[in-house]
């Protein structure tokens, strides 16, 4: 039974890719709003930026919108257990004869993963738009996107296995993803009080590790250790409180 | 072991399920009230009761799903509140609601299936090709389940029920919303099941012709309580009835029961509304 327990594991991972890779429509439709963001901003604000002092907007913004990416389709994922409980393969799931600990934490890996794959398509698209990263970064940065994404599935499940529906939806994402993304430093550089608000805010070290990363620049004390130490924190304790919330899931 | 375990192992082990004093009560809802009855291994066991009696609450309390608020229950041999993994591998059950993966293959939605309940990797797809061939599956083993009628899916659902080999099947009204046609498709492989391989099966119906032609043992619950445990005949005699039909509304009376609506009912409702189909139920 110890083998079985990743071999569920493998099995839910494998779910959600299948998932992923099967529906184009989805995986399109979520890659409008980087795109959007890349093009409008990058372009629209660019000028402004650089006459502010701020340098090459892309260069900044770009690591700011993969987070994004990866941000929007990490909390999807999770979410994606209300769809399941609505359309029944939940119930699949938790009446087989593996853990609930299992489960959740193959789905969100999962979810995770399809996140962080997200955010390297956006990263190629970025490339196309004028983003230029430094090369050899790229395996770092994969690492940071990929703790981006675990943080935000395990959050995205953990609030999932709370609700009941998609009532509840909208709720968060007008008081949970958006603000998330605002207040993370993705568009704009951390000053004052929004700068303090920030700190409390997994996603400002994802955002931040990303850009050190990418471009070298870094605006956090503590620079990319803090960052990547945070994230790994985080995403563990989130973790662990979605499994709890997921284990107490009634159908 | 502990005591209870060797009660388990010296009862009569042709008793599929055992079930003793069962109680489930929600705050100030009794769902199920003290009920007892017996299935034998290898019967075809007919559930009934009107919505709302506490057939689902049963189900899912012999199924894992929820923990009763006192009694007993034994499955298999083994206490399902105790040993909750255990008993989830001795039985297949297919839900009232679909429980299939829209996204994914019928394969895909069996070779899932198999990775969960550890059917051993190299049967898994002899296996999974036996039963989707059974349930006349195979030709579409490739295609998406959102792409299967109602009949289809259903059946697919007793395939991967079947797939870890349990020694019972639960089926929760795996009939409802189907065709002639389909039902009786579906009836007769589940006769043919219970035949050859001794499955035991439980389940539960709205169809009381259904009941007629499959069941050895019918118990009717209604208001949470046993209020029938017999054979078709027998109740029918009992009752005075001419039908089960009859003898099933003699016992649990004219009145309608409103079930109340599960988060997926009301899901299903407003899907409709979307479509433009206006409420469907």
């Amino acid at each position: 039974m110890k083998s079985n327990f990743f071999y569920v594991i493998y099995i839910l991972w494998l779910r959600q890719i299948k998932r992923y890779f099967r529906s184009r429509a989805r995986m399109i439709g979520s890659l409008g709003q980087p795109i959007l963001f890349l093009v409008a901003l990058g372009y629209g604000l660019g000028p402004t930026f650089a006459k502010a002092g701020g340098g090459n907007y892309i260069q900044f913004l770009a690591p700011g919108v993969i987070a994004m990416g990866i941000l929007f389709t990490a909390v999807f994922s999770g979410i994606e257990v209300i769809w399941d409980r609505q359309f029944g393969f939940l119930k699949e799931t938790l009446v087989a004869p593996v853990g609930r600990f299992s489960v959740m934490l193959g789905r969100t890996l999962g979810g995770a993963t399809v996140a962080c794959l997200q955010g390297v398509i956006v990263l190629i698209i970025s490339l196309f738009i004028g983003f230029h990263p430094a090369f050899n970064s790229i395996p770092l940065a994969i690492l940071f996107m990929l703790g981006i994404a675990t943080v935000f599935t395990a959050l995205g499940t953990g609030i999932a296995s709370v609700l009941e529906d998609m009532q509840g939806f909208q709720l968060i994402m007008n008081f949970v993803v958006m603000p998330t993304f605002f207040l993370s430093g993705a568009l704009f550089p951390l000053e004052g009080v929004i700068g303090m608000i920030a700190r409390f805010n997994p996603l400002t070290y994802g955002v931040d590790g990303l850009r050190a990363t990418f471009i070298g620049v870094s605006t956090m004390p503590g620079g990319i250790w803090i960052d990547g130490g945070v994230l790994l924190a985080v995403s563990l304790v989130f973790l662990g409180i979605g499994a709890w919330l997921f284990s107490k899931i009634k159908i | 072991m502990n005591p209870e375990n060797s009660v388990n192992q010296a009862k009569p082990s042709n008793l599929a399920i055992s079930v003793k004093n069962l109680t489930k009560t929600y705050d100030k809802l009794t769902a199920v009230n003290d009920i007892s009855f017996e299935v034998k291994a290898g019967s075809t066991f007919a559930f009934l009761g009107p919505n709302g009696a506490g057939k689902t609450t049963t189900i899912k309390m012999l199924t894992t799903l929820v923990n009763p608020t006192s009694g007993t229950i034994t499955v298999n041999g083994i206490d399902p509140v105790k040993h909750g993994l255990e008993a989830r591998r001795s039985f297949g059950i297919v839900f009232q609601d679909p429980s299939l993966d829209d996204e994914l293959t019928a394969y895909e939605n069996m070779f899932f299936h198999a990775g969960l309940y550890g059917v051993p990797r190299s049967q898994t797809p002899e296996k999974i090709h036996e039963m989707l061939n059974f349930v006349e599956l195979w030709d579409r083993k490739d295609d998406l389940v959102k792409r299967f009628s109602g009949g289809m899916k259903r059946r697919l659902e007793i395939a991967r029920g079947l797939l870890h080999t349990p020694a019972i099947l639960f089926l929760d009204e795996p009939t409802v919303g189907l065709d002639p046609q389909t039902r009786n498709h579906i009836w007769s492989y589940i006769k043919k099941l219970n035949k050859e391989r001794g499955l035991t099966v439980f389940f539960t119906t709205h169809y009381m012709d259904e009941v007629e032609r499959a069941a050895d043992q019918v118990v009717i619950i209604d208001n949470g309580k046993l209020i029938a445990n017999d054979t078709v005949d027998g109740i029918i005699a009992k009752a005075g009835a001419e039908s089960l039909e009859d003898a099933f509304i003699k016992l649990t009376g004219h009145t309608i029961r409103d079930d109340q609506a599960s988060a997926a009912d009301s899901f299903r409702k407003m899907a409709a509304m979307h479509r433009g189909g206006g409420a469907r139920r």
